[in-house]
């Protein structure tokens, strides 16, 4: 079974860390995967969009046009890319900075606002952990205990962020699992 | 009664196929003094430039690599990077060094890399024929300036020696000749200088020397000579541009 | 690991500790890493001034006897190419990985197989080849730079890897390879390590300069030699579907070979059979390998599938010998086709 996560959203949004942490997580489940960023100009600022592939055997193209799930960190990317998820993947929506909805309906299709979530668990800059965890929690990709690890290990230098990270992640999860 | 003057070790017994008359025969020479005064042979590296001393490596007893135009500094870069217990230098004229090269040397001394370059400045490029090069002194004529060096057209000779000593890095870099006997004891002297600062491994050393070229000037080596004292040294005026702390 | 990172450590790991190397897009990564990482295992990093100088960098410290490698990216490649015929001139062992982009001119940034005829055919002037080899995984693109180097030492002469721009941004799981001989071989023979290092009054000379006529021609008849031999002992393929009784075979390599798999696997649960070769060797390129699959009563055609306007299609064409059609399929400038796409054509065959 394959299954791909598109994470798009603004430069500087931290859309290459979450997906590079859900690249970990499902490294550590034994699976195969790949992470695959876009790279060049949109990376300053612009609009900016990483694939993960997970799958049970070896990985054929990691260049995916139609991903099972969306997590969309801005409006431009919902608007981009929601027509290209396949039918009953998961979008998710930051609902804090996006207003639309993703005009699908045959989508399991949850609105998150990550933004404010994050700043009540202590800092917007963990706005992509809160995207993060609560995608998980929905789509159950990977097992969430081992997200928390590989959360906690990709902040083992800055070990004052974990426990912010961590309500993040809580704060993530009851939000999707609520929605 | 021991010999008095015989070749240097670091020298082949190969005859040259230098012109009558050029200034490379010396400078070899005294190159080869001076490795075997400092008993290096038997870890120096020196690179051939494109020009007439292409074929210095078959005059030359010690290893030797070749270079592509103007890319010896590159060379050496790579050489002392990885052998800093090398003794590396570069062997260049003005066609190599001045023009397509000058990327390589200007870097190299800014990055203050250990090794020596000799730089053999005879205004024009000799292997290919006497073509104008970016030394080639106002009004000179070569094959590709005809009617004289054109200043207004191409611009005023390079000072190699002056441009890197503006160099912030700390360099020895000297200029000298070898016109005359008087002349080539401090040339010795200098080359001697710049190996030492190596061989301390202190800075990049850069000699410059100002020598003739009778087939492509069409002179006789006695007027190249007097030509070179009269035109090129009150231009490339001989003296110390950098000597480090 | 990122690719362009996991080839920057998979060189050290092969006890390559001497990288010169100038930014690039899609590979800076690769200097980034080792801007770090080189000064931790004691090896040289140095950023040159341009490709061109860091080609000769390259030549100095590998005719010195060290270990030695560069990154770059098509056009950086081409101002390498230089230096390029220079190192395999003078026979010296070297390691080029070249993360292509598209082109020509500045072309783009994103990944293409555009530089497959300059790799293998024509890098430089003068009369000569690299041994190249292509990985479609971060994995292999580690497993080759590491044989890279002991390969480039047997043959005394460059070797390139030849990936694509995913190859280096993408990351993947990777095992580096255990109980690699990191001793280079012993370059006494030939290399301007010093005549003390040796301990030799032998003198060596490291030269690309032949000015008798005679002597360049059997010089390069040696380097004829190696090459004819490279085609004896390194062609490297895989097979793909070519136990099924397929219709069609493609030819394709890297990324691209990776959308052909999805397409392949895609095709087989529709009851449509298509099989792959896929060389890990461009030069030599595994003529004998496609020239059989071609051959196989069931296959109708050949198809060469590509991230570049038909570049590998000549040498599929040449191993096919007129036994079946020859096609292309391919796209540029970024644009990798996707296995709809390449079932789609499949297809239309």
């Amino acid at each position: 079974m394959q299954s791909e996560v598109m994470f798009a959203g603004f430069g500087g949004q931290g859309i290459l860390l979450s997906a590079k942490i859900l690249a970990y997580a499902a490294m550590k489940e034994g699976l195969e995967v790949a992470w695959v960023p876009s790279y060049g100009p949109e990376m300053r600022g612009g609009t900016a969009y990483c694939t993960v592939v997970v799958s049970d055997k070896l990985i054929g193209s990691p260049i995916i046009r139609h991903p099972m799930h969306l997590v969309a960190m801005n409006r431009p990317s919902l608007e981009k890319f929601a027509p290209m998820v396949k039918p009953n993947g998961v979008i998710l929506i930051n609902s804090s900075l996006i207003s639309i909805d993703s005009g699908r309906d045959d989508v399991d299709e949850i609105k998150v606002s990550v933004n404010e979530i994050a700043g009540k668990a202590g800092s917007v800059r963990s706005a992509n952990i809160v995207a993060l965890s609560a995608f998980v929690a929905r789509s159950k990709i990977v097992n969430f205990d081992i997200l928390r690890e590989c959360v906690k290990k990709e902040f083992a230098k800055k070990a004052k962020l974990i426990p912010l990270n961590m309500k993040a992640m809580d704060e993530g999860r009851d939000a999707a699992l609520k929605n | 009664m021991g010999k008095t003057f015989q070749k240097p070790e670091a020298l082949t017994d190969q005859i040259t196929h230098y012109c009558p008359g050029c200034t490379h025969g010396i400078i070899h020479r005294l190159i080869a003094e001076v490795i075997d005064e400092l008993g290096i042979r038997g870890r120096t590296v020196g690179i051939a430039p494109v020009g007439c001393a292409v074929l210095a490596y078959n005059y030359f007893s010690f290893d030797f690599q070749e270079a592509a135009h103007g890319r010896a500094p590159a060379m050496a870069t790579g050489i002392k990077r990885v052998r800093p217990d090398l003794m590396v230098f570069t062997y260049q004229g003005d066609g190599d060094l001045a023009s397509i090269g000058m990327g390589e040397i200007i870097h190299a001394a800014n990055r203050g890399e250990k090794f020596t370059t000799i730089f053999v400045n005879n205004a024009v490029y000799g292997m290919t024929g006497g073509q104008m090069a970016p030394t080639t002194m106002p009004e000179q004529r070569t094959t590709t300036s005809p009617f004289g060096r054109d200043v207004e057209d191409v611009g005023m000779p390079i000072k190699v020696a002056e441009l890197i000593a503006a160099l912030q890095t700390p360099a020895y870099v000297v200029r000298r000749t070898v016109l005359k006997p008087k002349y080539i004891n401090k040339a010795k002297k200098a080359i001697k200088q710049a190996f030492t600062y190596q061989l301390e491994g202190k800075c990049f050393s850069f000699v410059e020397i100002v020598s003739t070229c009778p087939t492509n000037w069409g002179l006789t080596p006695l007027e190249s000579i007097k030509w070179a004292e009269e035109k090129m040294l009150p231009y490339y005026e001989p003296g110390d541009y950098k000597i480090p702390d | 690991m990122k690719g362009n990172e996991a080839i920057g450590e998979a060189a050290i790991r092969a006890g390559c500790l001497n990288y010169f190397a100038y930014p690039i897009t899609p590979q800076s990564e690769v200097a980034e890493y080792l801007s770090k990482r080189m000064p931790e295992a004691g090896g040289v990093f140095l950023q040159g001034e341009s490709e061109v100088a860091v080609s000769y960098m390259i030549f100095g410290a590998a005719a010195a006897g060290a270990r030695v490698f560069t990154t770059s990216s098509s056009p950086g490649i081409s101002l390498m190419s230089e230096g390029i015929s220079y190192i395999a001139g003078a026979q010296c062992p070297a390691v080029f990985v070249n993360i292509m982009r598209g082109g020509p001119g500045l072309g783009g940034i994103l990944p293409s197989q555009a530089d497959y005829l300059q790799a293998t055919k024509g890098i430089g002037h003068g009369d000569f080849r690299l041994l190249v080899m292509a990985p479609a995984s971060v994995q292999e693109a580690v497993e080759m730079v590491m044989e890279a180097f002991p390969l480039a030492e047997k043959y005394r002469n460059p070797v390139m890897i030849l990936g694509d721009g995913l190859i280096g941004q993408m990351m993947e799981p990777v095992e580096f390879p255990e109980n690699f001989s990191v001793e280079p071989s012993n370059k006494d023979e030939w290399a301007t390590n010093g005549m003390d290092t040796r301990k030799s009054d032998q003198r060596n000379l490291v030269k690309s300069l032949f000015l008798d006529p005679e002597m360049l021609n059997s010089h390069n008849n040696v380097l004829r030699e190696k090459y004819e031999r490279m085609k004896r002992e390194e062609i490297r393929f895989e097979n793909y579907n070519t136990d099924s009784d397929y219709n069609v075979l493609l030819v394709s390599y890297g990324t691209m070979s990776r959308v052909c798999r999805t397409a392949i696997d895609q095709l087989k649960s529709e009851g449509f059979e298509v099989g792959m070769i896929r060389p890990l060797t461009l030069y030599p390129f595994p003529e004998k390998a496609v020239e059989d699959a071609a051959s196989k009563e069931s296959c109708t055609s050949v198809a060469s599938i590509e991230m570049s306007m038909g570049q590998m299609v000549e040498d599929v064409e040449r191993s096919v010998r007129g036994k079946k059609p020859v096609q292309w399929f391919g796209k540029c400038g970024g644009e990798v086709p996707t296995p709809e796409e390449v079932i789609e054509f499949i297809k239309s065959l």
